[in-house]
């Protein structure tokens, strides 16, 4: 079975976020009343596999974040 | 002859120097391709440099790399590996040494002088320093935030430091959690540090503090 997935990638709740409070600045700068940018990394990719939500779930957990500092969400459909 | 592996891995850069400050220090050292294999080596140093060019997250790919199993095992061997710079980010990223580098407080790269206090004298590369000495070393890095939810999984071995060896926030360059500037596994025998001791490993880069780093690594494998 083919997959199309979509990860999300973020820091933690309370860690700071240095490249968000970047942009988050120079959107404020051109007056837009933004409050908290975070930048979470969003991967989209194709999976074949016979049990996507635990390869996913194991890519996350290996690779695409560092389980102590980011959180990760998913949705997985078919392809 | 006590025979170090420096690993380099596409994007590397800082290989040859730490060849040189090896060498300085009385040691024999190979830069070796992270395709090849460092079985027969008494030691591994992994460089600063911006491996697979800091895609992902600075370090992330390299540590996934089967050289990494490699290291794995002599470590597990009690030889001393040490990770500069990258080869922090590396080594931390390969779950050898707990906690994570995020990036620089302050977004940006920073290239600059500083103080460091060694403040854990018993590791394989720090045991030729005075406990509490103050040495200058350069940094040049744009992720070496140091964070671990509980620093007593490790253990501490240099602080960012002002010159008299205050621990202090002013002192602290990129955010890291209690000014940590490298820090060693339980065992001693991984080291993982942000400052380049191989950036002053002679007096004409305007400081030698480094070169303990290497002497004490090369005597302790001959000892």
């Amino acid at each position: 079975m083919r997959w199309r997935v979509r990860v999300l990638v973020r820091l933690k709740e309370g860690l700071n976020d240095p490249e968000g409070r970047v942009i988050g600045n120079a959107l404020r700068n051109l007056g837009y009343r933004v409050e908290e940018l975070r930048v979470p990394k969003c991967f989209e990719f194709i999976l074949e596999s016979d049990n996507p939500e635990k390869d996913v779930e194991e890519m996350c957990r290996r690779l695409l974040a560092n389980p102590l500092i980011h959180t990760w969400e998913y949705t997985i459909e078919e392809w | 002859m006590v025979k170090f592996a420096v690993v380099v891995f596409p994007g590397t850069n800082c290989d040859f120097e730490t060849v040189e400050a090896i060498k300085r220090a009385g040691g024999k050292a190979e830069r070796v391709w992270y395709k090849d294999s460092i079985k027969d080596y008494d030691g591994v140093v992994i460089p600063g440099g911006f491996s697979y060019a800091d895609y992902l997250r600075a370090g992330a790919i390299a540590a996934r790399q089967r050289i990494m199993e490699e290291i794995r095992e002599l470590a597990e061997e009690g030889r001393p590996i040490l990770g500069i710079c990258n080869g922090f980010q590396i080594l931390t990223e390969a779950g050898l040494l707990p906690g994570a580098l995020r990036p620089n407080k302050i977004p940006r790269f920073l290239c600059k002088w500083v103080h460091l206090k060694v403040v854990d004298v018993r590791t394989p590369f720090t045991y030729l320093y005075e406990e509490g000495e103050v040495v200058r070393m350069p940094i040049a890095h744009a992720e070496g935030n140091y964070y671990i939810d509980d620093p007593s999984k490790v253990r501490i071995v240099f602080q960012y430091s002002d010159e008299k060896g205050s621990i202090t926030e002013e002192a602290n360059p990129n955010g890291s959690v209690l000014n940590i500037a490298g820090v060693a596994n339980m065992e001693g025998n991984i080291l993982g540090m942000m400052p380049h001791p191989e950036r002053a490993s002679h007096y004409f880069l305007g400081s030698e503090d480094g070169l303990k780093v290497f002497k004490g690594m090369v005597e302790w494998v001959r000892s």
